[in-house]
């Protein structure tokens, strides 16, 4: 659609968020525009994982703003978010145990919406990209293996027709083949044109597949830039991100 | 005479665990989705009861008058949810105590409406006549009630594991956080299933007339067994209240008839065991 390329995917602006009285999120601020990949990098506890839950509306914002394509978003209920067109992948996977691979796929679908021409995602087509989940379409997800799950948690949050894709360490526990073929799945959803938020601790395969990069410390945003840029710059990576 | 006993006995016990299984399902689905006891479920059974009572005094059929109990606490059931739960969500102990306090005002009610003698419920007429097979005599009423609890059952399985509003429930029960996170409006399951609950409540009030009498005190004689049932079955496993109903029923009708002084201990033991070394119950899930 002509006004999704004319706005940002996602914009976050001087979000503040808590969990109790600990202030996790520092005035983070990050851009996604309309078809790239942002990469969202950061150690264990900087923040990436509250980052995900404040723009889905698990956890409210104290301050600042969230907007999709143009429209506030923040504060919103994780249900409304989730239905205008907000998907997460979330950390851990977290399927529905004791829904089927089926159902799981069932509860999640949204309506299609027209994001840019591309077609909506139905089971079947989540079925055509994980063809291991069509074979195990009737077993309960918690039967499955970490590498089917996390193809199920993809598989979920596409059912969502996302306009914006949040993953959030999809790659972590995964054997290296399995990661590999995550890998290529998301570079496949972008060539498609989706537009999505990669929250890794893979450095490599971040770097590999992102457009963008924001690096976020102690809650803190403390670089933003090109992909390309860092990739050539050992400096900021060994700085904010220990060893590379 | 003996084995006319025990048989007796055990079709009391199918038919009283049928109606704990009218009562404690929808009690069960709601606590495992909205993480509360509904502590005034025992008052929407005698609520049920009583206007089961009053239909079928005022001359109305027998099924008009489990309906009419079923819609009764229905909207009593939506309304609690609606204006009483939903503006303390998030305040779970302010939520049980509600619950609780809601349960006492319709006791207060109960009593003045229909004062502190108990209502007898008639079996509707065609009911009442025992049926003989094999030269035993059942109570026709009490085997029609296993029958109403068992399609109850079978629809509410139907209803939990072959569509989608089951699925989605189930996936609130889970991990209600990210059934959200995917676009399901837990807010609205909760008004569904709560007014399930009611519903089947209200309807089992009606049921259980002809049984158990409608009697100020009735809720609180209803009430724990229902938690009991939840209890071992574990909240939120629709197969965890059937298999938990006819244990309780078993427990509570053979420890009255055969060692009356110990029956609140036969019948609270294994709901202690189960909370020792089961702690989500037979079929609960893990909380997340
Ligand atoms: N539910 C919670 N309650 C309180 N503090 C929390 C909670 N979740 C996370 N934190 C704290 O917030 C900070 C940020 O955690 P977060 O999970 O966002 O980090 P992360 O960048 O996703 O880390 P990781 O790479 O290990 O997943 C950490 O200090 C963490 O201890
Ligand atoms: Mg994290």
């Amino acid at each position: 659609m002509a006004t999704d390329l004319a706005t940002d995917a996602l914009d976050i602006a001087g979000i503040d968020a808590f969990y109790g009285d600990s202030h996790v999120l520092h005035g983070v601020s990050f851009t996604l525009r309309p078809g790239r990949l942002l990469g969202l990098l950061g150690r264990n506890g900087a923040g990436k994982t509250t980052c995900m839950n404040t723009i889905m509306g698990f956890l409210k914002p104290k301050r600042g703003s969230i907007s999709l394509f143009g429209e506030h978003v923040g504060g919103l209920a994780p249900d409304t978010i989730a239905r205008k067109g907000i998907c997460l992948v979330p950390q851990g996977r977290r399927m529905f145990r004791s829904l089927t691979v089926r159902e799981n796929l069932m509860v999640a679908a949204q309506r299609t919406r027209g994001a840019g021409g591309r077609p909506g995602w139905t089971m079947d087509r989540v079925f055509d990209l994980f063809p291991r989940l069509k074979e195990r379409h009737a077993q309960f997800a918690g039967s499955l293996s970490g590498g089917e799950q996390q193809m199920l948690a993809i598989g979920r949050a596409l059912m969502g027709n996302p306009r914006v894709l949040l993953m959030d360490e999809p790659s972590e526990g995964l054997a290296p083949q399995i990661v590999a073929e995550v890998g290529r799945i998301i570079a496949q959803l972008k060539a498609e044109g989706q537009s999505i938020v990669l929250v890794e601790q893979n450095i490599r395969l971040a770097l590999e597949l992102a457009d963008d990069i924001a690096i976020i410390n102690t809650g803190v945003v403390v670089h933003k830039g090109d992909a390309k840029a860092i990739k050539l710059d050992d400096a900021i990576v060994s700085q904010h991100l220990g060893v590379f | 005479m003996q084995w006319q006993f025990w048989i007796v006995q055990t079709l009391n016990s199918v038919s009283f665990g049928g109606l704990l299984f009218l009562l404690s399902s929808g009690f069960s689905l709601a606590f495992g989705l909205m993480r509360i006891p509904n502590l005034a479920h025992g008052a929407f059974f005698m609520l049920g009861a009583y206007f089961g009572a009053t239909v079928v005094y005022f001359g109305g059929d027998f099924w008009l008058a489990a309906l009419a109990a079923g819609v009764g606490v229905g909207i009593v059931g939506i309304a609690l949810e609606r204006f009483i739960l939903r503006p303390l969500a998030g305040n779970v102990q302010g939520q049980v105590l509600v619950t609780l306090g809601i349960s006492f005002i319709i006791a207060d009610v109960c009593l003045l409406v229909w004062t502190g003698d108990p209502w007898t419920v008639p079996a509707p007429p065609a009911m009442r006549r025992p049926l003989l097979v094999a030269g035993f005599a059942f109570p026709t009423y009490r085997l029609v009630v296993v029958v109403i609890a068992l399609v109850a059952a079978v629809a509410l399985y139907f209803l939990m594991e072959r569509t989608r509003l089951g699925a989605m429930i189930r996936a609130g029960v889970d991990d209600m956080e990210m059934a959200r996170g995917v676009g399901i409006p837990v807010s609205l399951l909760f008004t569904v299933v709560f007014l399930l609950g009611a519903v089947l409540a209200g309807a089992a009030g009606a049921f259980g007339g002809p049984i158990l009498n409608a009697y100020p005190g009735l809720d609180a004689d209803m009430l724990p067994l229902a938690l009991i049932v939840v209890i071992l079955g574990g909240a939120g496993s629709l197969l965890g209240a059937f298999v938990g109903s006819f244990i309780v029923g078993f427990l509570y009708n053979f420890g009255i008839a055969l060692f009356p002084d110990l029956a609140y201990f036969i019948l609270f033991l294994p709901m202690l065991l189960v909370l020792v070394f089961m702690p989500q119950g037979l079929f609960g899930r893990a909380a997340p």
